[in-house]
C-alpha cells in the first residue's frame, strides 16, 4: 500500500475558510459565554502574576491559545502522510482569533449599548470595566482583536516549534500556572518547614508570583525542562519492563515512599490543608468504592451517594446521644461492624431488583433509589427515627484511646480517612486481580459471553454493588464523625455524579487514576460543598465538571491514567486498525508525537 | 464431579435472588392492596377498625377532593408525557437515554420566563394574552429546538457507534453544563411568571369537574402538540423516515433516507416538545429555576418507561399515568397506611413506579417500540 498524499494547500492564504470562520465563530462564542456566566469577573480577584496577571483574565486569555492550537492542529487520516506544518497554519490561527477578539468587541459594544442586566445576571459595567481595562471602548475593543489574534497565533505556532521547544514551553506554562495555583499548599508546606523566606520571595504579599519570580523559576523550569529531555519518559518506561522481583522491588521503594510522604508530611501542614487532604480522601475512598462498581463491573450507579448516606445515618444513630429514636452512643469502633452489615443489606436490596436490567436502566434505577432513599431520610415519615430535616447532631468524633478524632483537628482525621483509604486501595488492588475481579471485567466487556464461560454474573454483579456499598459507608461513617452531624441534604445526587466524574477523569478501573482523579478535582476545583485550592472557581466548578465529563467521554473515555485493559476495551477498532497497518507497513510512527486521529465515528485519539 | 457442583451452586444462587425478587413484588403488591382496601373501606365507613387501626386520624376523601386529584394528576401527567416524547424518540432512534433532554425542558421554561417577563413590563401581557402566549411558546421552541440539536451535534454524534453506557455518561456531562451555563447566566434566584389574567385563569366547571383555567390550557395545548405530534410521525415523509431510522439504521441509510438528518430531526421534534412542556410548567407552576429540569426530567423518563419507550402513544399515556399515580397514590394508598407527610413523598412515589414497572413488565403498559439491537 502506497503512502497517499494529503493534498497540499498551494499557500498559505489557500485556507479552508469555513474552518477557520468555523473555529472563529466558536473562539468568539466560547468567549462571550465565559464572560456572561460571570468567569472573568468574579475570578479576577485572584492574582497570577502580581498585577500583570489575575486568574479572570488568564481564563478568557487561555481560550484563543487553545483554539488557536485545536484549529491549527491537521487531520491525519490512518494511511495518509501528515503534510508538513508551517506559514499555513500560523495564518489559520491567527485569523480565528482575530475572528474570536471581534467577536468579544461586539459584545463590548452591546454592553456599552444596552442593558440587558435584568435576565442576564453577569451584563453588567463591572464586566464592561473589566474587557475595556478601565480604558473607553475603542482602546477595548483593538486590544481584545490584537491580543486574541496574537494568542491564537502563539497557540497555532505550537504545531510550528520544534519538539524540544514546544515540550519546553508546556513545562515552563504549566509549573508556573500550577505554581501559582498551588499557592496556598506551597505556601503551608514551606511554613511548615521553616521556609517562610523562599515562599516570601516567589509570591507577593497580596497573592500571585511577583514579577521577577516569574521570570526566575520559569528560566529554572525551562532548563529543568531541557535536561530531563527524554529521560523522564525513559524511567517510567524502564519501570514498565522491569519484571519479576526487579519490578516487586521497585514498587515497594515507590510505595515506600508514598507511605511515608502520606504519614509525614500532613505533621508539617496546617489546617487548611490537612482539611483539604482529608476531603480528597473522603472521596477517595467513596471513587474507589465507585471505580469497583463501574469502572471494574461496568455497572452505571447514578445512586451510589445511598450506600454513603447509610454510612453515615447509621454512624450517626449508633454513636451520637441526640439520635431522636434509639441512641446506645456506641463507640465508633463498634458502630463501623453495623455500618458494614448495613451497607451489605442496602447493597443486596438496591444491587438485586436492578442487575438484571438493561445497563442505562439500571442507571436510572439506581438514580431514582439514591433520591428514595435521601427523601425517606428527609419525610416526616421516618423522622422520629432519623430526625427528618433537622437530621442528627451531637455526633462523637472517635476515640482512640490515645487521640481524638473531631472534625476540629483535620490532621487526625486525615489519618483515619487514610486508614480508610488504605485498607480500600489494598481490597481493590488484590480484587482486581482475583477471579472475582477478572469476573468483573469480563462481564463489563461482554456479559453474555462471560455468562457462557461459566461466570456467575448474578453474584459477580451483586459482589460488586456489595463492596462498592462498604466503602462508600466507610467514607459516610467517616464524614459524619468529622463533621459531627448529618443532615439528609448532605447525600443529594449531585455527590453521586461528581465522584462519577472524578472516577472518569482519573480513570475507569485504574487505583492510581482514581487517585489521581480525586487528588486534581477535588483538590484543586473543591467536592460540592467542600472548596478545593481553587476557592474562587466555588461558583463555576459544576460547570467544569460537566465540561470536562463531556469533554473526556469525547477525547479521552479511558480517562487521564488509563488501566491498560479498558483504553484497548475501548479503541478496540483503532487497535485493529494499527495492527493491520503495521502489519502490512512495517515501521509505522507510534511515537507520542502522532497527531490526533479525526474524532470520527469511532471516537477517541490516539497517542 | 466438580463443574456439576459448580453449576448446581450457581443455579442455587440463582433461585435466591430470584426469590428475594418475588418476595419483593409481593410485598410491594400487598402494600398497595392493603393500602387500597382500607382507603376503600374508610370511603365506606369512616369509623371501620381496619382503616382505624393505621390512621386513626383517617378522614377520606370527598368526591371533590379526588377529582381535583385527578385534574392535578392530568395536567401535570400531560406536562411529563410531552417531556417522555423527547426521551422515548431519541431511545427509539439511538438507544441511549439522554439525560439531558430534562434541561431541554428547563432551556423553554426559562426562555419563557424571560419572555413573559419582558411583556409583561410592556403591558402586553394583559392587554393581548394570547399573542404573548403565541410567543413565548414559539421562543421557547426555538430555543429548546437549538439546545438539544446543538447537544447532538457536538455531544452525541461522534459516540454514534461506542460502547451503551458512553453516550449515557456524556449526556449526564451535558445535563450538568446547562444546568451550571444557565445558573451562570441568569443566577440562583427563583424566577416567577407573571400571574395569568383573571378571565383565563379562573374556575370553571365543566361536567361537574372543578377546573383551574390553568390546567384546562396545560390539557389543551399538551393534547394539540400531542396531534401536531402525532401527524409528523405518522403521516409525513419526515416521520416515516424516522420510524426507519428507529427500526434499523443500516437499512434506513440503504434505502435512502439521510440517517444524521433524521437523528436531528429527531432531537428537534423532541426538544420542541420539551420547550412546550416547559412553557406549560411555567404557566402552570409559576416558578423556574436552574434545577427545574432534573426532577421532572427522571419522571419523564420514567413516564417513557412505563408507556413502553420508544413508542410514542404510551410515553403520553405513561406520563399521564405516572401523574395521576403521584397526586393519587399518597393519599390513596400510603395515607391509610398512617404515613405522615405524604405529599413529601411524591417524588418517592415516581420511583417506585419505575421500580415496579421495570419488576413486574419492563417492556412498560404498551410495549416497547425498538431495534432489535437495543433491545439486548
Amino acid at each position: 500500500m502506497n503512502t497517499l498524499a494529503v493534498p497540499m494547500p498551494s499557500s498559505a492564504l489557500d485556507q479552508d475558510w469555513r474552518k477557520v470562520l468555523r473555529w472563529g465563530l466558536i473562539c468568539g462564542g466560547t468567549l462571550i459565554a465565559l464572560c456572561l456566566v460571570g468567569m472573568p469577573v468574579e475570578l479576577d480577584r485572584r492574582e497570577i502574576i502580581e498585577r500583570y496577571l489575575s486568574l479572570g483574565y488568564l481564563s478568557v486569555v487561555l481560550v484563543p491559545i487553545v483554539i488557536g492550537w485545536v484549529s491549527a492542529s491537521q487531520v491525519v487520516l490512518e494511511g495518509f502522510e501528515s503534510r508538513k506544518q508551517g506559514l499555513f497554519d500560523l495564518v489559520t490561527g491567527l485569523v480565528v482569533g482575530v475572528i474570536g477578539g471581534g467577536l468579544l468587541s461586539l459584545l463590548m459594544l452591546a454592553l456599552d449599548s444596552w442593558n440587558l442586566r435584568d435576565p442576564l445576571v453577569n451584563w453588567s459595567p463591572k464586566l464592561f470595566r473589566f474587557l475595556t481595562y478601565e480604558n473607553g471602548m475603542g482602546f477595548g475593543a483593538g486590544a481584545w482583536i490584537v491580543t486574541c489574534g496574537v494568542l491564537s497565533l502563539a497557540g497555532a505556532s505550537l504545531h510550528v516549534m520544534p519538539r524540544l521547544a514546544r515540550r519546553t514551553v508546556g513545562i515552563v506554562m504549566i509549573g508556573l500556572l500550577s505554581l501559582s495555583v498551588l499557592e496556598a499548599a506551597v505556601s503551608d508546606v514551606s511554613e511548615g518547614f521553616g521556609l517562610e523566606w523562599l515562599t516570601d520571595l516567589i509570591y507577593a504579599k497580596k497573592g500571585g508570583l511577583t514579577l521577577t519570580s516569574t521570570f526566575v523559576v520559569g528560566a529554572v523550569m525551562a532548563v529543568v525542562a531541557a535536561l530531563t529531555n527524554g529521560r523522564v519518559k525513559a524511567v517510567t518506561n524502564r519501570y514498565r519492563e522491569m519484571e519479576g522481583i526487579e519490578r516487586q522491588k521497585a514498587s515497594i521503594i515507590l510505595f515506600a515512599v508514598v507511605a511515608v510522604l502520606c504519614i509525614v508530611l500532613p505533621m508539617f501542614l496546617g489546617k487548611i490543608m490537612n482539611e483539604l487532604l482529608a476531603n480528597v480522601g473522603l472521596f477517595l475512598l467513596l471513587a474507589l468504592g465507585l471505580n469497583i462498581v463501574v469502572g471494574l463491573a461496568g455497572l452505571l450507579d447514578l445512586g451510589y451517594v445511598a450506600f454513603f448516606a447509610v454510612g453515615g445515618y447509621t454512624t450517626a444513630v449508633l454513636t451520637s446521644p441526640n439520635s431522636p429514636w434509639f441512641a446506645p452512643e456506641l463507640h465508633f469502633g463498634f458502630s463501623l461492624i453495623f455500618v458494614v452489615v448495613f451497607a451489605i443489606i442496602v447493597g443486596l436490596v438496591i444491587g438485586a431488583p436492578v442487575i438484571r436490567m438493561r445497563g442505562d436502566y439500571l442507571a436510572i434505577v439506581t438514580l431514582g433509589f439514591g433520591e428514595i432513599i435521601r427523601l425517606l431520610f428527609m419525610s416526616d415519615w421516618l423522622g422520629p427515627y432519623f430526625g427528618g430535616a433537622q437530621g442528627i447532631t451531637n455526633v462523637p468524633g472517635v476515640d482512640l484511646g490515645f487521640a481524638m478524632v473531631k472534625g476540629t483537628d483535620p490532621r487526625s482525621v486525615f489519618y483515619l480517612v487514610l486508614f480508610f483509604c488504605v485498607i480500600a486501595i489494598y481490597v481493590s488492588w488484590r480484587l482486581q486481580a482475583s477471579r472475582l475481579g477478572r469476573a468483573w471485567m469480563a462481564i463489563r466487556e461482554d456479559e453474555q459471553v462471560a455468562e457462557a464461560m461459566g461466570i456467575n454474573t448474578v453474584s459477580a454483579k451483586l459482589m460488586a454493588f456489595v463492596v462498592g456499598a462498604v466503602l462508600a459507608a466507610f467514607s459516610g461513617a467517616v464524614l459524619v464523625a468529622k463533621v459531627g452531624s448529618v443532615f439528609p441534604t448532605s447525600f443529594m445526587i449531585l455527590i453521586s455524579i461528581i465522584i462519577l466524574v472524578v472516577v472518569i477523569v482519573g480513570g475507569m478501573g485504574n487505583i492510581a487514576g482514581v487517585m489521581v482523579g480525586s487528588f486534581v478535582l477535588i483538590g484543586v476545583l473543591g467536592g460540592p460543598k467542600q472548596p478545593g485550592l481553587l476557592q474562587e472557581f466555588q461558583n463555576f466548578k459544576l460547570l467544569i465538571y460537566g465540561m470536562l465529563l463531556v469533554f473526556m467521554m469525547l477525547k479521552r473515555p479511558e480517562g487521564l491514567v488509563p488501566s491498560a485493559r479498558r483504553s484497548r476495551e475501548l479503541h478496540q477498532d483503532e487497535f485493529l486498525q494499527d495492527a493491520w497497518l503495521k502489519g502490512d507497513k512495517p515501521g509505522i510512527d507510534d511515537d507520542e508525537d502522532a497527531v490526533p486521529l479525526p474524532v470520527g465515528d469511532g471516537g477517541g485519539e490516539e497517542e | 464431579m466438580p463443574t456439576h457442583a459448580i453449576s448446581t451452586k450457581s443455579a442455587r444462587r440463582l433461585v435466591s435472588v430470584d426469590r428475594f425478587l418475588t418476595f419483593i413484588r409481593v410485598f410491594l403488591v400487598t402494600v398497595i392492596v392493603i393500602g387500597l382496601l382500607a382507603f376503600i373501606w374508610q370511603q365506606f365507613d369512616a369509623d371501620n377498625p381496619f382503616a382505624r387501626w393505621r390512621n386513626p386520624g383517617a378522614r377520606g376523601l370527598t368526591g371533590d377532593q379526588f377529582k381535583g386529584l385527578l385534574i392535578s394528576g392530568l395536567s401535570q401527567g400531560s406536562m411529563y408525557g410531552l417531556i417522555a416524547l423527547g426521551y422515548s424518540m431519541v431511545y427509539g432512534v439511538l438507544g441511549f437515554i439522554n439525560f439531558a433532554h430534562g434541561e431541554v425542558f428547563m432551556v423553554g421554561a426559562m426562555t419563557g420566563f424571560v419572555a413573559s417577563d419582558k411583556f409583561q413590563a410592556n403591558g402586553m401581557w394583559e392587554s393581548n394574552f394570547l399573542l404573548c402566549l403565541v410567543l413565548i411558546i414559539v421562543m421557547a421552541v426555538f430555543f429548546s429546538t437549538f439546545t438539544a440539536v446543538v447537544m447532538e451535534r457536538v455531544a452525541y454524534r461522534p459516540l454514534r457507534n461506542s460502547p451503551r453506557l458512553i453516550p449515557l455518561i456524556t449526556s449526564i456531562g451535558v445535563s450538568f453544563f446547562i444546568q451550571n451555563f444557565v445558573l451562570g447566566l441568569f443566577g440562583p434566584s427563583t424566577k416567577s411568571y407573571p400571574r395569568l389574567p383573571e378571565w383565563l385563569a379562573k374556575q370553571r366547571s365543566i361536567l361537574t369537574f372543578e377546573i383551574a383555567g390553568t390546567r384546562l390550557l396545560v390539557l389543551a395545548v399538551a393534547a394539540t402538540s400531542m396531534v401536531g405530534l402525532w401527524y409528523i410521525v405518522e403521516r409525513t415523509k419526515t416521520g416515516k423516515a424516522m420510524r426507519a431510522v428507529a427500526e434499523d439504521k443500516e437499512i434506513a441509510s440503504l434505502m435512502g433516507i439521510d440517517v444524521n438528518r433524521t437523528i436531528v430531526t429527531t432531537f428537534a421534534v423532541g426538544g420542541a416538545m420539551a420547550g412546550v412542556g416547559g412553557i406549560l410548567w411555567g404557566l402552570m407552576f409559576r416558578s423556574v429555576t436552574h434545577m427545574t429540569g432534573f426532577l421532572p426530567g427522571v419522571k419523564a423518563f420514567t413516564a417513557a418507561v412505563v408507556g413502553g419507550i420508544g413508542n410514542l402513544g404510551g410515553a403520553m399515556a405513561g406520563g399521564i399515568s405516572l401523574g395521576s399515580a403521584e397526586s393519587i397514590a399518597p393519599l390513596v394508598i400510603l395515607e391509610p397506611l398512617g404515613v405522615p407527610g405524604v405529599s413529601q413523598l411524591k417524588d418517592a412515589v415516581a420511583f417506585t413506579v419505575l421500580v415496579l414497572v421495570l419488576l413486574f413488565k419492563p417492556s412498560g403498559l404498551f410495549g416497547e417500540r425498538l431495534s432489535s439491537e437495543d433491545r439486548a
